[in-house]
């Protein structure tokens, strides 16, 4: 038994060991990732706020990342009595757990369409559901903060675990919808041909003929990683911590861990969908898979991770340049802005493809936004008129009962 | 009567919103370019404190001390003022008559055998340097104080003496009030010669 096991995996070691070391890859480096990106946000939030940010352990203050994460595996494991146990545990892992799992399908690397074999920076190449998969995994890390929020027991936790269900289940709508038109120019789901398609020149990236479709995707992910403006989930001022109020040391890790893994999601999601992935103007694209040199390959991956730290770099921005939402107008941007406009886009694409139009045409859905502004705005000061005038003729009626 | 109530009452309207206003895009924009601006400005106001030290002002409130007089003798009478006046209670004195065979000591009746001064409990309201008649206790500049006990904390007389000696060694402190060799309790009043109220108080004070 044992035998035939192992001359099963001799017989399968070289299909089996790129996907092996991309798994070590992952494992190693999104850890490490999430420690650093704490690090660099503090950073950053320390220069956005005229400070200087951690700069006492190492040089720069670069060991501060180990440090705390050092310290707290060295923290107590308060369990509060009052929560459900099984599910108490369960909660940060399943939140982890789906967000690396994720990443199984994303290419964080140069990954030609037709690879044989050797090493590949993905961990299952080839999948024809790719995008499909990531999204619906992803998603289920809704699971993750639901249980973490019910099982706490506690009325703060539950109501943030209650706004991210509702924030998941609004923002996934547009967030499918935007990438359809995406999809649909590729004809494929398999990220790998979705960057395939792009990489002729630079005005092949979708950003160029997709504008409106970017801004929602960026949109509903943002929504969908909790970050601010979006954070309402774990807001400090409404809700103490939101669903994680009642974890500490690692568990409260593996859900801090989550959400960075999150954001490095999205933001390759992005670099990959909309601008291009790896493929960059200077650099042509092998001719044929086994034309992929090292050098391209490193290249790629310097590329790709140039565009997606953009993209962290933009996330972490916009924390210090939006207040957070209130929670009606998030659910009004979801379900009154973002998934309309995403419908008319999808429909945009839809006729451009039918008619074989030159897809470039789609940049007018960039006007659409704009129009939706002056419609949302004049109803907005029709409303205000409407209430001012009630107003008005309150105000004279109690004159009238001063008399 | 009625016409004044109509006025009082007034309603503020809203601004209207414009069309790039309900874009939000405009907005979140110009809050980037703010943040990026500030984030490439390079000029943080941290101060890096202990290499760089803030500067302190001249009343400051900090660690007091016991003023030595000429001979190098505690200034401190032993009137018991400063305990009295401590909101904290914080002094505790016990008074012993001065050797009077000593001629070190001639001219004073009493000094404090002990006094302490529990540095934890304290305020720093500065109630015992104004309360001192002989402006021998006062609060130094001191202002980084730490210990690992409680009872290193509470400081003595020997302690309060050494921090005058540190303090106006260093040129930092110099003795504030200075108001005669022993101050104005031993001293005779300077009537008549005493300026005008200060200013912004009034006619009566
Ligand atoms: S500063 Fe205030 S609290 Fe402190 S010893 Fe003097 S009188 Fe007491
Ligand atoms: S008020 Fe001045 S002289 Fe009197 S006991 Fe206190 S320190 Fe000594």
């Amino acid at each position: 038994m044992l035998k035939t096991l192992i001359n099963e995996l001799v017989e399968k070691w070289p299909e089996l060991w790129p996907i092996l070391a991309a798994i070590a890859v992952i494992l190693a480096v999104v850890p490490f990732l999430g420690l650093y990106m704490t690090f660099i946000e503090r950073k950053l939030a320390a220069y956005v706020q005229d400070r200087v940010g951690p700069n006492r352990v190492g040089p720069f203050g670069l060991l501060q990342a180990v440090a705390d994460g050092l310290k707290i595996f060295l923290k107590e494991q308060v369990i509060p009595d009052h929560v459900y146990t099984v599910l108490y545990f369960l909660a940060p892992t399943l939140s982890l757990m789906t967000a690396m799992f994720a990443l199984v399908v994303m290419p964080f690397g140069p990954v030609p369409t037709n690879y044989t074999g050797g090493f590949r920076f993905i961990v299952a190449p080839g999948i024809d559901i790719g995008i499909l998969m990531m999204i619906a995994i992803s998603s289920l890390s809704a699971y993750g903060i639901i249980v973490g929020g019910w099982a706490s027991n506690n009325k703060y936790s539950m109501y943030g675990a209650i706004r991210s269900c509702a924030q998941f289940i609004s923002y996934e709508i547009p967030l499918g919808l935007s990438i359809i038109g995406v999809i649909a120019v590729a004809g494929s789901l398999n990220i790998e041909h979705i960057v395939d398609a792009q990489s002729k020149s630079i005005w092949d990236w979708n950003i160029f003929w997709q504008p409106l479709a970017l801004l929602i995707f960026f949109t509903s992910a943002l929504a969908e990683t909790n970050r601010l403006p979006f954070d309402l989930p774990e807001c400090e001022q409404e809700l103490v911590g939101g669903f994680h109020t009642e974890y500490s040391g690692i568990k409260f890790v593996l859900f801090f861990l989550a959400e960075y893994t999150h954001i490095v999601t999205v933001s390759f999601l992005t670099a990959l969908l909309f601008f291009g992935g790896w493929s960059c103007p200077g650099i042509p694209s092998p001719s044929t898979p086994e034309g992929a040199s090292l050098t391209y390959m490193l290249l790629g991956l310097l590329v790709l991770v140039l565009k997606v730290s953009c993209v962290v770099a933009l996330i972490m921005l916009l924390r210090w340049a939006l207040p957070r939402f209130r929670f009606d107008q998030l659910m009004g941007l979801a379900w009154k802005g973002l998934i309309p406009l995403a419908l008319v886009n999808l429909i945009g694409v839809a006729i451009v493809l039918s008619l074989d139009l030159p897809k470039h045409l789609l940049v007018v859905t960039a006007a659409l936004p704009v129009i939706a502004a002056y419609y949302s705005a004049t109803q907005f000061n029709a409303s205000m008129a409407k209430l001012n005038s009630e107003r008005s003729v309150l105000s004279k009626s109690r004159a009238m009962s001063y008399e | 009567m009625s016409n004044k109530k109509t006025k009082t009452v007034k309603w503020g309207e809203e601004p209207k919103l414009g069309m790039l206003d309900a874009l939000y895009l405009p907005a979140i924009v110009s809050g980037l370019a703010t943040a990026v601006r500030h984030a490439v400005s390079g000029k943080p106001t941290t101060r890096q404190y202990p290499e760089v030290e803030p500067e302190i002002p001249p009343n400051y409130r900090g660690v007091h001390r016991l003023n030595r007089d000429e001979q190098g003798r505690v200034k401190c009478v032993a009137c018991y003022m400063c305990q009295t006046a401590c909101p904290a209670n914080c002094i505790e004195i016990i008074a012993a008559p001065a050797p009077k065979d000593d001629p070190h000591w001639k001219d004073r009746d009493k000094f404090p055998a002990t006094f302490t001064i529990d540095e934890l409990r304290c305020i720093y309201c500065g109630m015992c340097e104004e309360a001192c008649p002989v402006d021998a206790i006062e609060l130094t500049s001191v202002y980084d104080l730490t210990g690992l006990t409680r009872t290193e904390m509470v400081f003595d007389k020997e302690k309060l003496l050494s921090v005058f000696d540190e303090t106006v060694k260093s040129g930092k402190d110099p003795v504030r009030t200075n108001r005669g060799t022993l101050g104005p309790a031993s001293e005779v009043a300077p009537t008549g010669r005493q300026g005008p109220p200060p200013p912004g108080r009034g006619k009566h004070g």
